[in-house]
């Protein structure tokens, strides 16, 4: 059940080299679409759920190889704290939404374009490196011993887990419900709390400071990442780049390197 | 303190105000009064009385209100203290300690609340030592006062220290000479003359705490009925798919912090 995070960082980083060697090949073959896409100026501003970092982050550097006047700014946070700000009126050209719900706040309010599914992400158990509190499974959550931390249900993640939590039938009671998932996992690496529900991606970014415990399909919750063009947003071409590139194959490789799986 | 003030009053009177100050004057009262109209624009008045009387929000209100005053409580016990100490005894080191007393006021709160998890944490700098005898201050109220204490204490002790600066320190001299006891001096002397800036200090701290928001969420959590103070409350509402109600419970939180300001400030509070 349980594995420490560092074997699984070094097959991250074989995927990733592989991905950007597929990257480099495929580059060659796709010489129109890479002149359409230099010719991309100005700034992008994404709105993007903090489950996003590290692959994102990734995306920016294959991005500015590939337009390198396009300067590509990032604003990781709750996706519910991203939604209210776009609503309030920040600028924002694209928003990448760790749930539909989310996401469809913004469709309502005509603020986004059509947005498209281009990740996918399960739920996982982080603890300390090794597990020396021996977490078994959800279930296991209940125990006394056992400083638990969740996210509060208005974040995506937080809603998964309860759902997660009421399929496998264990009554956690949280020491604390923070406001993002970065935060739930940070009172883990810090020793703070012995476990925390959050995404399988975030188990894999926290590398030797967490392991993960695998929670089975049949209690599991995949969560459907939605992307969009925000309408109101300064830069239309560079955010439908912005998009495109997510969706594109060193994008959709980026993302699996970082613990996702495919959108479909 | 109070001496300065009524002397700036009797040398003004009625002279006309010179324009630039008044305008500027004006720009900076509506860089204050301006966020509250759009609260006040905004808040859904319908449906005040539901947001105000929900459990949820009860308890936040309930919470924030003990650990606020219980946060006031500590710093007194411990700021005024310090705030002698700082005030009457010349020591090496006192400049650095002065600085140290100032910090969380320049340190952005969440670094304050890590600061505290790395120190009282469950691995922090004494924190397996006080897990050892059975306090665990991550996650528990007493970690949202210590939280607030942390970040407010240093309105009250800066106050009090000023005070104690400027009374007059013939009265205590007196009072020694006459053969009253280092306590009683304190207590019947010293106290009665920094009333003023005592109090001061204790409202502007309970305010800074009331509203304390980092420290509170990165050291003690948020979790309803235990750690979720109002402001911490307000900020999930805000958020979530009905802000309304969070507008109204900071019109709240406004209401209270002003009722108090400005029924101190009139009767005690003329250090401020």
């Amino acid at each position: 059940m349980t594995r420490a995070g560092r074997p699984r960082a070094r097959g991250a980083a074989l995927a990733l080299t592989a991905a950007l060697v597929a990257g480099a090949c495929g580059s060659g073959g796709g010489a129109s679409g890479d002149r359409s896409r230099s010719a991309l100026s100005g700034s992008v501003t994404v709105f993007a759920a903090a489950s996003l970092t590290e692959a994102f982050n990734q995306e920016k550097a294959t991005l500015a190889a590939r337009a390198p006047a396009l300067s590509l700014t990032y604003s990781f946070a709750g996706s519910q704290t991203l939604a209210q700000q776009i609503i309030q009126g920040a600028r924002a050209d694209v928003f990448a939404s760790a749930d539909d719900k989310t996401m469809q706040r913004l469709v309502d309010a005509k603020l986004v374009e059509a947005p498209r599914a281009f990740a996918r992400n399960q739920l996982e158990i982080a603890v300390a490196p090794g597990n020396p509190k021996h977490v078994g499974g959800l279930s296991d959550l209940v125990r006394p011993d056992l400083v638990v931390v969740l996210e509060d249900p208005s974040v995506p993640a937080g809603s998964y887990s309860q759902q997660a939590l009421a399929r496998a039938g264990a009554r956690v009671r949280p020491r604390s419900l923070e406001l993002d998932v970065k935060s739930a996992l940070a009172k883990v690496t810090s020793g703070e709390a012995d476990a925390a529900i959050v995404y399988a991606s975030d188990v894999q970014a926290a590398g030797s400071k967490a392991s993960g415990v695998t929670i089975p399909t049949a209690q599991n919750v995949v969560a459907t990442y939605p992307i969009a063009v925000v309408r109101t947003g300064a830069n239309h071409a560079g955010a439908a780049a912005f998009v495109q590139e997510v969706l594109s194959g060193s994008g959709q490789a980026a993302l699996e390197a970082h613990g996702f799986l495919p959108a479909s | 303190m109070s001496e300065t003030h009524k002397a700036g009053r009797s040398a003004g009177v009625r002279e006309r105000a010179p324009t630039a100050p008044v305008v500027v004057a004006g720009a900076a009262a509506a860089l204050f009064a301006l966020p509250l109209a759009g609260l006040l624009w905004k808040a859904p008045w319908s449906k005040a009385w539901p947001a105000l009387t929900s459990e949820e929000a009860g308890q936040a209100l309930r919470l924030s209100l003990v650990t606020s005053v219980s946060a006031t409580a500590l710093a007194l016990a411990l700021g005024v203290p310090l705030a002698w100490v700082q005030a009457r005894v010349e020591y090496r080191g006192r400049s650095l300690v002065r600085a140290l007393t100032t910090l969380p006021m320049v340190l952005p709160p969440v670094v304050g609340g890590t600061a505290l998890l790395l120190a009282l944490g469950r691995r922090g700098l004494v924190g397996p030592q006080l897990d050892r005898v059975g306090v665990h201050l991550p996650f528990s109220t007493a970690g949202a006062v210590l939280a607030e204490a942390f970040v407010a204490m240093p309105f009250l002790v800066l106050t009090v220290e000023a005070g104690l600066r400027t009374s007059d320190r013939g009265l205590e001299e007196a009072a020694r000479t006459l053969g009253a006891g280092r306590w009683a001096v304190f207590r019947s002397v010293t106290l009665p003359l920094v009333r003023p800036s005592l109090l001061a200090g204790g409202v502007l701290c309970w305010a800074r705490a009331l509203g304390e928001f980092g420290a509170t969420i990165t050291f003690a959590g948020n979790l309803q009925g235990k750690t979720q103070t109002l402001p911490l409350f307000v900020y999930v509402k805000l958020e979530s798919s009905d802000p309304g109600s969070a507008i109204v419970l900071s019109l709240v939180l406004l209401a209270v912090s002003l009722a108090v300001l400005a029924s101190l400030r009139d009767r005690w509070l003329r250090a401020l």
